[in-house]
């Protein structure tokens, strides 16, 4: 009995212990892991993409005494993505860590990582998902400090701690449940809970804790150190994925465990704060002095956008319209994960190269580096959200069904933020095209460079052009 | 009854004053103390919830605050090496 | 200005804490809850403490989980630089105390893990009772806290949570699922479980104690 949710799981949490016990062979090792991840990771979306749900009882006791696994379409497919974008990140550390100190040090976090951004997306269970955010939470700052300057390890302190308390947070909201309900598995949460000031309580501190842990503004100030100071593809994984695990994860605590209590008044105060991390981020990302800063500030305004869902998500009745704009989230989140991925690998790239990333002294990158600089060029297109990315279409749906519920106001915020993300992303190309003589050479290191190309690549084309898919996934009728 | 509400009452304040701790005082330490003080409010909550009166405890809290103690365990002393890797680098510099 | 901040943090979190009193006043009331079920089912996990039942049956991929936290915090701090060096050589009456508590300490922790079976006890007690072994050595002058050299000490943190998973990955190739164990092994491969964690606990804890990156052993006699 092949058991693919276990195994997505396991794999590589064996891959982080083997790195861990045979460090001279950590690069090959991890590699190996990495492909073996995709491989499990394939075989659960396959699974998903023929059978809509899947769920394994560990140890066989099932729900309410054990710890189950599920998988659905939504987790399936940021499941997808995150592999892709770890096996991009993987490919990528083989080139950009130099053999021997830092190269052993990563491999076992980074895979540990994973296995905990898998168990987190899979998971059904309220306190396992407490023990998979610590886990998740613990491997990022430890990998955000591994530069060893001064400021990579100041703000992974600080990302380490906020992260603490937000797990607090998130433990005492569980243990209110579990006072109140009896149980701890979503599913089964999800049709005890009542409208009552315990349920509420619960909601409330479990949402701010993961809000402070996906940095929702205004929650965001340790974003932005944490994220640009970590090296390349350890900022990559963090903007990418470790902060969108968090918000998947109050996602579903809102949509499938609380939806009894969510009120159009706290669904609109999660908008607003969405509306205010999008027009401040992007701001501030237009302001930055260096690259992976930028991006940093970016990502603080993209979970801004997807906060943007709640209001008109809960606004909606059941149905297509409802699904499509499901859809759309999703494109969204899946198209910042390539998109940002790709930002931060190639931003690192023009780090090491330049010796710094101060924006303002960029230039001649698009000679030096045609490649990186086209990466950036793509990646900032999604960013943007400019057809034919996926975020074209999620920002599209979104502003069409913010007008058909009504709240037409929601699409002020998307349009600045689209406005001062041109200005932000072109303010970089304007930099790095400086008058010199063009280009020989495309590509000049095949193993960093073209991971945040495909990275990049996908976030504009594949998921723009090829988004049907993703309604036949999440099981519904319908699509663009 | 009364003594859970006594028990489980005293790990809610132990929680907000580990709280008030985190968000007033700057220093490393301090800020880890109270961590770990917000812990022990919500480990005591849920020992307070295992105990019914005449009934035999709830296993099942009970192995959620052993997890909790060793996840606690771990972040502290993850945070503490670093706290000491900052001193180190300003005494040498 | 700063006294203000503080003021209206208090006030705040006061008022949390107040309201969350309000809500529990209410709550504690004798609702479904899970311990009836897990002592029913007690019989099915091979062992008769139902803490242990909690930790090694029903709720396993935590403990495993759990356990890979642990190595993700010693694993972070190794790679936050070299250890400081340790203290200085113990003098005679703590070095004989340190020969006398060391032993009791190791076979304190055997017993717990033992007895962790069938009354209060496991492997997380017994495991901090080997680290606070290590730690006892190491504020008695040894550098290393009486752990094993290096390539040895990054196999045995591991071991616990490479047992687990290697019982889980067994359990699901012989046909009952990841982490379900045939009912006449389960005590023993709980037993085997626990044995490794108690290693694994014991010498990650003492690790991280040391508290830096373990030196090749060309370098441990440095300065002193």
């Amino acid at each position: 009995m092949l058991d693919s949710l276990a195994l997505a799981v396991s794999v590589p949490l064996i891959g982080a212990l083997l790195v861990t016990a045979v460090p001279g062979r950590a690069q090959g090792l991890g590699l190996l892991a990495a492909l073996a991840t995709l491989a499990t990771v394939g075989l659960v979306t396959a699974e998903v993409w023929q059978q809509g749900s899947l769920r394994s009882d560990l140890g066989g006791w099932g729900a309410p005494l054990g710890i189950s696994l599920v998988a659905d379409g939504l987790s399936a497919a940021l499941l997808a993505m995150a592999a892709l974008v770890a096996l991009a990140v993987s490919v990528y550390a083989t080139g950009y860590f130099r053999r021997g100190e830092t190269d052993t040090h990563f491999w076992p976090l980074w895979l540990l990582l994973w296995a905990a951004l898998n168990g987190l997306l899979l998971a059904a269970d309220l306190f396992n998902l407490y023990v998979m955010l610590e886990l998740l939470g613990l491997t990022a700052a430890a990998l955000g400090a591994l530069t060893g300057t001064k400021a990579a390890v100041e703000a992974s302190l600080r990302y380490l701690l906020v992260g603490l308390l937000g797990s607090l947070a998130y433990l005492l909201g569980v243990a209110l449940l579990y006072t109140a309900y009896g149980t701890l598995d979503m599913a089964l949460l999800g049709a005890a809970v009542r409208p009552e000031p315990i349920a509420a309580s619960a909601l409330v501190l479990m949402t701010a804790g993961l809000a402070l842990k996906a940095a929702l503004f205004p929650m965001h100030f340790w974003l932005p150190p944490a994220h640009a100071n970590a090296p390349a593809p350890v900022s990559a994984a963090l903007s990418a994925l470790v902060v969108k695990a968090a918000f998947y994860l109050m996602l579903r605590l809102w949509l499938d465990v609380f939806a009894p209590l969510v009120t159009p008044w706290a669904a609109g105060l999660m908008g607003l704060l969405g509306a205010m991390a999008v027009v401040w981020g992007s701001w501030r990302a237009l302001r930055a002095e260096r690259l992976k800063l930028m991006a940093a500030y970016s990502t603080v305004a993209q979970i801004g956008y997807l906060c943007l869902f709640l209001p008109v998500l809960t606004a909606l009745p059941t149905g297509d319209a409802r699904d499509d704009l499901l859809v759309a989230l999703l494109l969204m989140a899946l198209t910042h994960g390539f998109a940002k991925a790709g930002l931060f690998l190639a931003a690192g790239l023009v780090q090491r190269s330049a010796g710094h990333d101060r924006i303002d002294d960029l230039g001649g990158t698009a000679q030096h580096m045609p490649a990186t600089t086209f990466s950036i060029a793509l990646a900032g297109i999604a960013l943007i959200g400019l057809p034919p990315s996926g975020s074209f279409i999620g920002k599209w749906i979104l502003m069409r069904s913010a007008i058909e519920s009504g709240q037409w106001w929601w699409i002020l915020p998307i349009l600045i933020g689209t406005l001062l993300a041109a200005a932000y992303i072109f303010r970089v190309l304007s930099r790095a095209f400086n008058l010199e003589p063009t280009p020989r050479r495309f590509v000049t290191q095949a193993r960093t460079e073209v991971p945040a190309l495909l990275l990049a690549l996908t976030a504009v084309a594949v998921l723009g052009l090829a988004a049907r898919p993703l309604w036949r996934l999440l099981g519904f009728e319908g699509g663009l | 009854m009364m003594t859970s509400l006594l028990y489980g009452g005293t790990g809610v304040i132990l929680f907000a004053l580990g709280l008030w701790a985190f968000l007033v005082y700057e220093p490393l330490l301090r800020k880890l103390i109270a961590l770990n003080i917000m812990g022990s409010g919500v480990f005591h909550l849920l020992i307070a919830i295992a105990e019914r009166g005449a009934l035999p405890p709830d296993p099942v809290p009970h192995a959620m605050v052993l997890t909790g103690i060793v996840v606690a365990v771990s972040a502290t002393a993850l945070a503490l090496a670093m706290g000491r890797r900052l001193e180190d680098d300003d005494d040498a510099g | 200005m700063r006294r203000a901040g503080t003021l209206v943090i208090g006030a705040l979190v006061g008022l949390l804490a107040l309201w969350l009193l309000w809500v529990l006043r209410d709550a504690l009331v004798p609702t479904p809850r899970l311990a009836e079920l897990a002592l029913r089912e007690l019989s099915n996990t091979g062992v008769s403490n139902p803490v242990t039942g909690v930790l090694l049956a029903y709720r396993a991929y935590d403990t495993l989980l759990e356990l890979a936290v642990l190595l993700a915090a010693l694993l972070g701090i190794w790679s936050l630089g070299a250890a400081s060096p340790g203290f200085q050589p113990a003098g005679t009456v703590l070095r004989g105390m340190v020969k006398l508590v060391v032993p009791l300490l190791i076979l304190t922790g055997g017993y717990l893990l033992w007895v962790g079976g069938h009354a209060p006890g496991g492997a997380f007690q017994a495991g901090a009772l080997l680290g606070a072994a290590g730690v006892v050595l190491r504020l008695a002058g040894d550098a290393r806290a009486g752990l094993p050299p290096v390539p040895v000490q990054r196999r045995l943190v591991v071991a616990g949570a490479g047992v687990f998973v290697l019982v889980g990955l067994a359990t699901m190739a012989f046909g009952t699922g990841f982490l379900s164990y045939p009912h006449a092994w389960s005590k023993w491969l709980i037993l085997t479980i626990e044995t490794a964690a108690t290693l694994a606990i014991g010498v990650t804890l003492a690790a991280a104690y040391v508290g830096g990156q373990p030196q090749p052993p060309s370098d441990t006699d440095g300065p002193s």
